[in-house]
């Protein structure tokens, strides 16, 4: 079971209260987009062995989306941050150096 | 190598069984080989099989990074069915379930293939109807379905409550020739004849590059040295993300953590698998008594072979509800497997961006059944370096052109 933390509420909760939602930081394509650009939008993912950066709503509590750093192999959380910005913050990407120095957002993406 | 039968068995019998041979070799690699394949699950066993039987190329290494069938394939719940609702869908599975009915013989290995029937409940008046659509698009496709009424449900297995309180079964989806196989069998199956034909198959041997020249496939570094090929084909399931990463291409997968589990032998008490996809949850009874359970997959991506918890509590509450009895069980084991989950829940048997590198994943929960089907058709597309009829449909392209083939309410339940 994960222990995720809602940045809204503050709240440390279980799992099953919250809902999965895929690869955060996904750009958004538009009207003049080409194919290729709307096909890896819609379609395309990252799916690292590695480190995750999600999104996650907090379907049973406050109801708001919001993205966490997760490892997909060991399941460890770096932590969580608001969905209103266009990349992790600093202190989680330092948080997740801290274990994988290697990690870098930019070759992540 | 030597074949297996009744008569072997009485031979060795009168011997102390001491003349029974390895079924596959480990062979010294060679540095290069006309194909090769990553990945010795099903799939990748399957298309190395039919490569060498269908178009005569045996020049052929299928490499493992663990041991052979210890993905998905041995971690599955082995039903077998071609019930799906789209063309491309039924033709690829119904390939495949036909094969199963001889592969045992095919193979000269016991696959213990049992088309006990599958059933699948229809608990909503969405189902009924979903149902009855693919009972009709089955009998178009030549897949022979039918849809049943609660009766005939309640009389092909007793143990089942057809009342409720929660969803009632109202019908049916009841495919005769379904059933199902021996997992880790199939593997071996493959694997023993394989090896017969000349083929590699080295274990412990995981890829942790591609090697390629120009957009051309050239071959794979691994744990313990290069191997190059002609032709590549990557068939890792899960872990498809992770080798198109090292081909420099990104794949419209996610992996995602499956789970099953089996309870304690008990007396036979079901001869025909039953689904149930509104309330999540599966089951049938293996040969051992044991009741084989699966559920529903885990929401986010996972590579770590186990589950959530939760997810075992909802399975079995909801087929408590269904079958009061396994309310009396106790269950002996749980595991988990990696899926690799697309979304139109539609397997990719395709090219990739790089030239002579070609790629089977996207089975996600299902792909058990599509073993011989997919080798075949994975094998045909290698040999002549073009996808045939079977996997035309199932390219990559397809999410670029929008041509989905949505199997979401065929797949239903993850099986
Ligand atoms: C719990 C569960 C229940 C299921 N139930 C059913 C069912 O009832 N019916 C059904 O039809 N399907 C079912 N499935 C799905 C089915 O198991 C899979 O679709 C199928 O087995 C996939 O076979 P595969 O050969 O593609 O993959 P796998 O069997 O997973 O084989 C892939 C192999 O690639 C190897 N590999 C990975 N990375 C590397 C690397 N870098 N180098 C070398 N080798 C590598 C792995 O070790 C693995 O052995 C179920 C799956 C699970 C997990
Ligand atoms: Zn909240």
């Amino acid at each position: 079971m994960l222990l995720l933390n809602c940045p809204y509420c503050n709240l440390s909760c279980e799992e099953t209260e919250f809902l999965a939602g895929g690869q955060a930081h996904i750009k958004r394509q538009s009207i003049d987009s080409s194919d290729q650009e709307f096909e890896s939008y819609l379609f395309a993912r990252k799916n690292p062995k590695g480190v995750h950066i999600e999104r996650w709503q907090h379907l049973y509590g406050c109801g708001k989306w919001f993205h966490v750093a997760r490892s997909t192999v060991t399941l460890e959380i770096f932590g969580s941050y608001s969905a209103q910005t266009l990349s992790p913050p600093k202190k989680i990407r330092a948080n997740i150096n801290k274990k994988l120095p290697e990690w870098h957002w930019e070759n992540s993406k | 190598m030597k074949r297996y039968s009744s008569f072997a068995i009485v031979r060795e019998a009168f011997r102390n069984h001491s003349g029974w041979k390895r079924a596959w070799a480990s062979p010294i690699p060679k540095k290069k080989y006309d194909v090769v394949i990553v990945g010795a699950g099903g799939h990748g066993l399957a298309t190395a099989y039919y490569l060498g039987k269908n178009h005569g190329i045996t020049n052929v290494a299928v490499l493992e990074k663990g041991w052979l069938g210890g993905g998905n394939t041995g971690r599955n719940t082995t039903i077998i069915r071609s019930n799906y609702l789209q063309d491309p869908s039924a033709a690829i599975y119904e390939k495949s379930r036909s094969l199963y009915e001889h592969l045992s013989q095919d193979l000269n290995y016991n696959l213990m293939f049992s088309p006990r029937g599958v059933m699948m409940l229809a608990q909503t008046e969405h189902e009924v109807r979903g149902y009855k659509r693919t009972a009709m698009a089955n009998a178009l496709q030549g897949v022979p379905t039918e849809y049943i009424s609660p009766e005939k449900v309640k009389d092909l297995c007793p143990i089942i409550n057809l009342s409720g309180p929660r969803y009632p079964v109202l019908g049916a989806l009841w495919q005769a020739r379904g059933g199902t196989a021996r997992h880790d069998a199939v593997a071996w199956g493959y694997a023993r004849k394989c090896s017969e034909m000349g083929m590699h198959i080295l274990q412990q041997k995981e890829v942790t590059s591609i090697i390629s020249k120009n957009g051309k496939i050239g071959g794979v570094g691994t744990n313990s040295g290069d191997i190059l090929c002609d032709k590549l084909c990557i068939v890792v399931a899960g872990h498809s993300g992770a080798l198109a990463e090292m081909g420099g291409f990104r794949l419209p997968l996610e992996s995602v953590a499956l789970q099953a589990l089996v309870s304690e032998p008990i007396k036979p008490v079901m001869d025909v698998v039953v689904m149930a996809n509104t309330v999540h949850g599966y089951m049938s009874q293996s040969d051992k008594g044991e009741m084989v359970i699966g559920g529903g997959a885990d929401g986010y991506n996972n590579y770590t072979q186990r589950g959530s918890f939760q997810h075992i509590e909802e399975t079995v509450r909801s087929l408590i509800e269904t079958f009061p009895m396994v309310s009396r069980l106790k269950m002996l084991r749980q595991w988990g497997g990696i899926v690799d989950m697309t979304g139109d829940r539609s397997p990719i048997i395709s090219k990739t961006p790089l030239e002579n590198c070609f790629i089977n994943c996207g089975w996600g929960t299902g792909g058990f059944k599509a073993i011989p089907g997919s080798g075949w058709a994975t094998a045909e597309m290698i040999a002549n370096g073009e996808a045939g009829p079977l996997a035309s449909p199932f390219s990559l392209n397809r999410f670029k052109e929008g041509r989905f083939i949505d199997e979401s309410v065929a797949a239903g339940v993850a099986h």
